[in-house]
C-alpha cells in the first residue's frame, strides 16, 4: 500500500475545529429526521423552562377554578384535587425535571469520567479501587440504590439528586475507561509518552479531547432516563414534595384519584415525550459516530 | 468460558459484601445518627427500647466494631426490625418476596413472547407499516413511565370497561390458596381450585402485561436487529440455496443465533424488571417487597428499604450469574473451546 | 448434442443503492453447460462472478433487479415464483460456498443442518434416516468418523474438513448440477488441492454437471471442460479449456494465465497492472481498456460484442490471437 504523506500516523490527530458552527450545522442536516424530532423536543422543554414566567399560564399553585373538573376550553388538561389548572403545572413541571436531569447528568458525567479516565490512564491500584467501586455500584439495582440513599439522605430533591448521581456515575466511569485505554495505544499518545511529558498532561492534552463520542452519546439516551426515574422517586414520595408541580408527584397525586385521569394524564405525557426524545436524538447521534468512524 | 463462570462465582461474595458494606454506610449516615436508622422516631424517649437497639447493634462502639456486628448480624438474616410492622425486616420481606417473584415471572414471560414475537415479526416484514407499528409500540413500552401507564390502563381496563379486577392479588376477603410454591396462580391450580385460579390469574394479568410490555421494548429491539443481521448472514444465503423458506430461514437459522445476544440481555432486562416492579407494584397495591420498600420510603423505614435493598441486590446478583451460566449453555461454540 | 443443463443468456442485473441509484453488476452474461460438464467461470474480484449464480437462484437481496434468461433443464429461471425455485434450490442444484465456516449456522450441528437440507425437500424421511444419510455422506466426502463428526458444531472441524461437510450437504439431494463458488480460496494451499480432487472425483462418479468459480485459471485447468472469463460484469472470452490456454485470444485472459504461478518460473508472478472498475465508476467503451496494453482509440468508446473466433468467443477489438485465424 502506498499512502500519501499526509495520510502517515501522526496526521490521524484531529484538526482543530475552526468553525464549530458550521460543523455542528452539517451534523445536524445529517441527523435522521426521528433524532431532529427528538432535538426538537428536548428544545422546546428547554425554552419552556427557561420562558416560563412569559407564558400566559394560570398560578400553578393557585386554587384558579373548581375542583376535579374534567378537560375544557379553559383548562385544556383539567384541574386537580385542589383546584389548580393541571396543564399549567405541567408545563411547570418542566422547571424542576429539565434542570434536574440535567445537572445529574452533568454530575455524573463528570465524576464518572473522571475516575474512568484516571482508572484507565494509570491503571494499577487506582484501576483497581476505582473499578471495584464501580462493580459494587451496579450490583445494587438502580431504584434500590436511589431509593436507599435518597432515603437515608432525606426525602428532597437535592438528595434525591445525588442519590442518582451515584447510580449512574458508574456508567461514565467504564465508558471513559474503555475509551482512555485504546486512545492510550496510540501512536501519537505513544509518542508524548516517550518525549517525556508528564502524564497528567499528556491524559488531558492527548488523550481525552478523542475520548468524549460515547460519553456523549450514552448521556443524551440517559437524559430521558434521569426524568424518569426522578419523577419514580417523587412519585414514590422521596423526591419533590407535594405542593410543587413535579411531573412525578403530580402523578402520584392523580394515582390517588384514578378516577380523574387527566390529574396524571399530562405529567406522564410530558415525560414520555422527554424520554422518546432523548433516545431519538441519542440513536441518532450513534448513528451519526457510527458512520464516520465505519 | 467454565473458567469466566467460575470467576463470576468466586467474585459474588466479594460484591455482596461491597453491598453489605454500602450498606452500612448508608445506615451510619442517616440523620448524622445511626441509632434513627434502627429506632422510629417516635420511641425514642423510650429508654429501654434504645438501650436494647444499641447493645444488639453495637452503637456504643467505635466504627469497624459496628461493622463487624452489622455484617454478622446480616449473616443471621437479621436485616433490623420494621418500623412500620414492628416485625424483623427478614420476616417480612419473606412473607411478600412470593408475591413479588410471581408478578415478575409473569412478567418476564409476557416480556418475552411479546419482544420476540414483535422483532419475529417486524423482522419479517421488515420495512413494512407493521414493522414500523411493532417498532413504535416497543419504544413506548420502554419509555413510559410505568406508574403512569399502569395508572392509565388500571383505568381504562378495570374502571371503564371492567375487563379485569381492580388492585391486589386477590379480591377482598377472598382466602388464599394453601401455601407450596407462595405464587397464588400456582398453589390454586395445585390445590385444585379452578375459580381460585381464575381470581388470581386475572388479578395479575394487568399488572404483569404493564411491566411485561416495560420490559418487551428492549427484547424487541434487540430481537429485531439480531434477525436483520441474521439474516443477511452467509449462513442464512445457504440456508436458502438449501430450498429453506424465508419463514424457516428466520427461525431456523436467524432465531437461533439471536438467543445468544438475547440471553445476555436478560441480566439487564432484569434490572429493569426490578425497578418496574417496585413502581407497578406501588399502583397496584401488590403486596411484594416493591410495595413494601415504597411504603418503607415513604414513611421512612430504614430498616425495611436497607432489607429490600440488600436482598434485591442478591436477586439481581443471582439473575446476572444465571444469564452467563445460560449464555455459556447456548453458545455451542464456548462449551468446548474454554 | 445434447440439451444443455444450464443455458444463460443475456443475464443482467443492477443494484439499487440507498439513494436510489442502480450500477449495473452484470450487463449481459451468456453462459452454457451441457449435462455432467465441468464450466470454470473465471475472473478478478468484483467481475460478477457471483452475482451471476445467485442471479438466476434468486438468492441476490431485494435490492437486484434481475433481466435475461436462465434456462435449468428447459425451466426458465428468471422470474420463477418463490416456491418453485426453492424447490429446485438445493435439491436439482447444489451450492458450495466460498468460506465453510460462515456459510454454516454456526449454533446448529452439521448433522441438523443436512438433515433440515434433506427433510427441506423430502418430509416423508425421518429425522433417524436423515442421519443415517447425514452419515453416508460425511463417509462420501471422506470424513473419519462420521457417526461422530454428525454430531459436532462447525467451529469443531477444520477449514478442510468443514469444506467437506458442506460438499456433503450440497450433495445431499443428488442434484443435477453443482454450483461451487470460490471453494479452496479460504483454505490452506496443501488442502485446497485435495478439496479440488475430491470435488472432480464425485462430480465424475456421479455426473453431475459442475460450475467452478475461481480467480484462478490454474485452479481450472486440470478440471474444467470449458471457461468462461469474466470482467467488468461479462464475459470477455469464453470455449473449450485447451484453446484458452494455448490459443488465448482476449488480453485480459493472457494476464491471468501469465499470473498463474507455475514451478518453473522464476522471477517474481506478474500481476495485471491496476485495479479492476467498481460497478458504479465504469469506463465507457471496453471496460478493460484503462489496464490493457493493447488498447486503441475505438476501445474507449465502443464495447466489443462477444464475437465467435476459433473454437470459442472473445470480446475484444484487438484480440492476441492473429485475426486470420476467425472466420469472418
Ligand atoms: N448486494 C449487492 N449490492 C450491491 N452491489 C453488489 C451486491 N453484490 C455484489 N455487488 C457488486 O457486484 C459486483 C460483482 O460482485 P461479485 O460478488 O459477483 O464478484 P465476484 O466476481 O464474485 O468477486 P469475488 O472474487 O470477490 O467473489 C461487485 O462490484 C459488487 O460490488
Ligand atoms: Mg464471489
Amino acid at each position: 500500500m502506498t499512502a500519501a504523506p499526509d495520510a502517515a500516523p501522526g496526521a490521524v490527530l484531529p484538526a482543530p475545529r475552526r468553525r464549530p458552527l458550521v460543523g455542528l450545522a452539517r451534523a445536524w442536516r445529517r441527523l435522521p429526521p426521528t433524532a431532529k424530532v427528538g432535538a426538537a423536543i428536548l428544545l422546546f422543554w428547554v425554552v419552556v423552562v427557561l420562558t416560563i414566567q412569559l407564558w400566559p399560564l394560570a398560578d400553578p399553585l393557585k386554587m384558579v377554578g373548581r375542583r376535579l373538573q374534567e378537560p375544557s376550553a379553559e383548562f385544556w388538561l383539567g384541574t386537580d384535587a385542589l383546584g389548580r389548572d393541571v396543564f399549567a403545572r405541567t408545563l411547570h413541571g418542566a422547571v424542576w425535571s429539565i434542570p434536574i436531569a440535567f445537572v445529574v447528568v452533568a454530575c455524573a458525567v463528570a465524576i464518572g469520567s473522571a475516575l474512568g479516565a484516571v482508572a484507565g490512564f494509570f491503571g494499577g491500584w487506582w484501576d483497581s479501587i476505582i473499578m471495584r467501586l464501580v462493580d459494587v455500584t451496579v450490583s445494587f439495582p438502580p431504584i434500590l440504590l436511589a431509593m436507599a440513599v435518597a432515603a437515608m439522605l432525606g426525602p428532597g430533591l437535592l438528595n434525591a439528586s445525588i442519590a442518582m448521581i451515584i447510580v449512574w456515575w458508574p456508567i461514565y466511569a467504564r465508558l471513559m475507561r474503555a475509551q482512555v485505554l485504546e486512545v492510550r495505544e496510540r501512536e501519537h499518545v505513544e509518542a508524548a509518552v516517550a518525549g517525556g511529558a508528564p502524564s497528567g498532561r499528556i491524559l488531558v492534552v492527548h488523550v481525552l479531547p478523542l475520548c468524549w463520542t460515547p460519553t456523549l452519546i450514552n448521556a443524551t439516551m440517559d437524559f430521558g432516563q434521569v426524568v424518569l426515574l426522578a419523577a419514580s422517586l417523587s412519585f414514590i414520595g422521596l423526591g419533590a414534595t407535594p405542593p410543587s408541580p413535579e411531573w412525578g408527584s403530580m402523578i402520584s397525586e392523580g394515582a390517588t384519584r384514578f378516577y380523574n385521569w387527566w390529574i396524571a394524564f399530562g405529567p406522564g405525557m410530558a415525560i414520555l415525550s422527554v424520554v422518546l426524545a432523548s433516545s431519538f436524538l441519542g440513536d441518532g447521534l450513534r448513528d451519526l459516530f457510527d458512520r464516520r468512524s465505519a | 468460558m467454565l473458567a469466566y463462570i467460575a470467576r463470576r462465582l468466586i467474585a459474588i461474595p466479594f460484591l455482596l459484601l461491597g453491598v453489605a458494606s454500602v450498606s452500612f454506610l448508608l445506615s451510619q449516615m442517616t440523620k448524622g445518627d445511626p441509632l434513627a436508622a434502627l429506632v422510629p422516631e417516635r420511641m425514642m424517649d423510650n429508654p429501654e427500647i434504645v438501650a436494647a437497639v444499641k447493645a444488639q447493634w453495637g452503637l456504643d462502639q467505635p466504627l469497624p466494631v459496628r461493622y463487624g456486628i452489622y455484617i454478622s448480624n446480616l449473616l443471621q438474616g437479621d436485616l433490623g426490625t420494621s418500623f412500620a410492622t414492628r416485625r424483623p425486616v427478614a420476616v417480612d420481606i419473606a412473607e411478600r418476596l412470593p408475591a413479588t417473584l410471581e408478578l415478575v415471572f409473569a412478567a418476564m414471560i409476557i416480556g418475552t413472547i411479546m419482544g420476540v414475537g414483535l422483532g419475529l415479526l417486524s423482522a419479517r416484514f421488515r420495512g413494512s407499516v407493521f414493522d414500523g407499528l411493532a417498532r413504535i409500540f416497543a419504544l413506548i413500552g420502554s419509555s413510559l413511565p410505568i406508574f403512569w401507564s399502569g395508572l392509565i390502563l388500571l383505568y381504562l381496563l378495570s374502571v371503564r370497561v371492567a375487563l379485569v379486577p381492580g388492585t391486589g392479588r386477590l379480591p377482598p376477603r377472598v382466602e388464599p390458596p394453601p401455601d407450596v410454591t407462595g405464587f397464588y396462580t400456582v398453589d390454586a391450580l395445585l390445590a385444585g381450585d379452578l375459580d381460585l385460579f381464575a381470581q388470581a390469574l386475572a388479578h395479575l394479568a394487568l399488572p404483569a402485561l404493564v411491566l411485561g410490555w416495560a420490559v418487551s421494548g428492549v427484547i424487541t429491539r434487540l430481537v429485531r436487529s439480531s434477525l436483520i443481521e441474521g439474516l443477511s448472514q452467509d449462513y442464512a444465503r445457504t440456508a436458502r440455496a438449501k430450498g429453506a423458506p424465508e419463514r424457516v430461514v428466520l427461525i431456523n437459522h436467524a432465531l437461533r443465533n439471536a438467543l445468544i445476544p438475547l440471553l445476555t440481555i436478560l441480566g439487564f432486562t432484569f434490572a429493569y424488571l426490578i425497578t418496574g416492579a417496585v413502581l407497578t407494584e406501588a399502583i397496584f397495591a401488590w403486596p411484594g417487597i416493591g410495595s413494601y420498600a415504597v411504603r418503607g420510603a415513604a414513611s421512612l423505614d430504614y430498616p425495611a428499604i436497607g432489607g429490600v435493598t440488600i436482598v434485591g441486590s442478591i436477586a439481581f446478583l443471582l439473575a446476572n450469574l444465571l444469564t452467563d451460566i445460560a449464555y455459556a449453555w447456548a453458545n455451542p461454540r464456548i462449551k468446548v473451546g474454554g | 448434442m445434447s440439451a444443455p443443463l444450464l443455458d444463460i443468456a443475456d443475464l443482467r442485473v443492477s443494484f439499487r443503492n440507498d439513494r436510489g441509484e442502480e450500477a449495473e453488476a452484470l450487463r449481459g452474461v451468456d453462459l452454457t453447460l451441457e449435462p455432467g460438464k465441468v464450466l470454470g467461470v473465471v475472473g478478478e474480484s468484483g467481475s460478477g462472478k457471483s452475482v451471476a449464480m445467485m442471479a438466476f437462484l434468486q438468492l441476490l437481496p431485494p435490492t437486484a433487479r434481475i433481466s435475461g434468461s436462465a434456462r435449468f433443464k428447459g425451466e426458465q429461471l428468471v422470474g420463477m415464483s418463490p416456491s418453485k425455485i426453492r424447490r429446485i434450490r438445493g435439491k436439482a442444484v447444489g451450492c458450495i460456498f466460498q468460506d465453510p465456516l460462515s456459510a454454516f449456522n454456526p449454533v446448529i450441528t452439521l448433522g441438523d443442518q443436512i438433515i433440515e437440507a434433506i427433510r427441506l425437500h423430502d418430509r416423508s424421511i425421518t429425522r433417524r434416516a436423515a442421519l443415517k444419510e447425514a452419515e453416508r455422506l460425511f463417509e462420501l466426502v471422506a470424513i473419519p468418523q462420521p457417526a461422530r463428526r454428525v454430531r459436532q458444531h462447525p467451529h469443531e472441524f477444520s477449514g478442510g474438513m468443514r469444506q467437506r461437510a458442506m460438499i456433503a450437504m450440497a450433495l445431499a439431494n443428488s442434484p443435477d448440477l453443482l454450483i461451487a463458488d470460490e471453494p479452496t480460496t479460504a483454505l490452506d494451499v496443501t488442502v485446497q488441492a485435495q478439496i479440488l480432487d475430491l470435488l472432480g472425483d464425485l462430480r465424475k462418479e456421479l455426473g453431475i454437471g459442475l460450475i467452478l468459480i475461481t480467480h484462478d485459471l490454474g485452479v481450472v485447468a486440470g478440471m474444467a471442460d470449458d471457461i468462461a472469463v469474466m470482467y467488468g460484469g461479462r464475459v470477455v472470452e469464453t470455449g473449450p479449456t485447451d484453446p484458452i490456454f494455448y490459443e488465448t485470444a482476449h488480453p485480459y485472459t493472457a494476464g491471468l494465465i501469465d499470473a498463474v504461478p507455475t514451478l518453473d518460473a522464476d522471477g517474481p508472478l506478474r500481476q495485471i497492472e491496476g485495479t479492476p472498475p467498481s460497478i458504479f465508476s465504469r469506463p465507457p467503451g471496453c471496460s478493460f481498456h484503462p489496464r490493457c496494453g493493447r488498447a486503441q482509440a475505438i476501445c474507449m468508446t465502443e464495447d466489443p460484442p462477444l464475437r465467435r473466433l476459433g473454437a470459442g468467443r472473445c470480446a475484444c477489438h484487438f484480440p492476441v490471437r492473429t485475426p486470420q485465424e476467425a472466420p469472418a
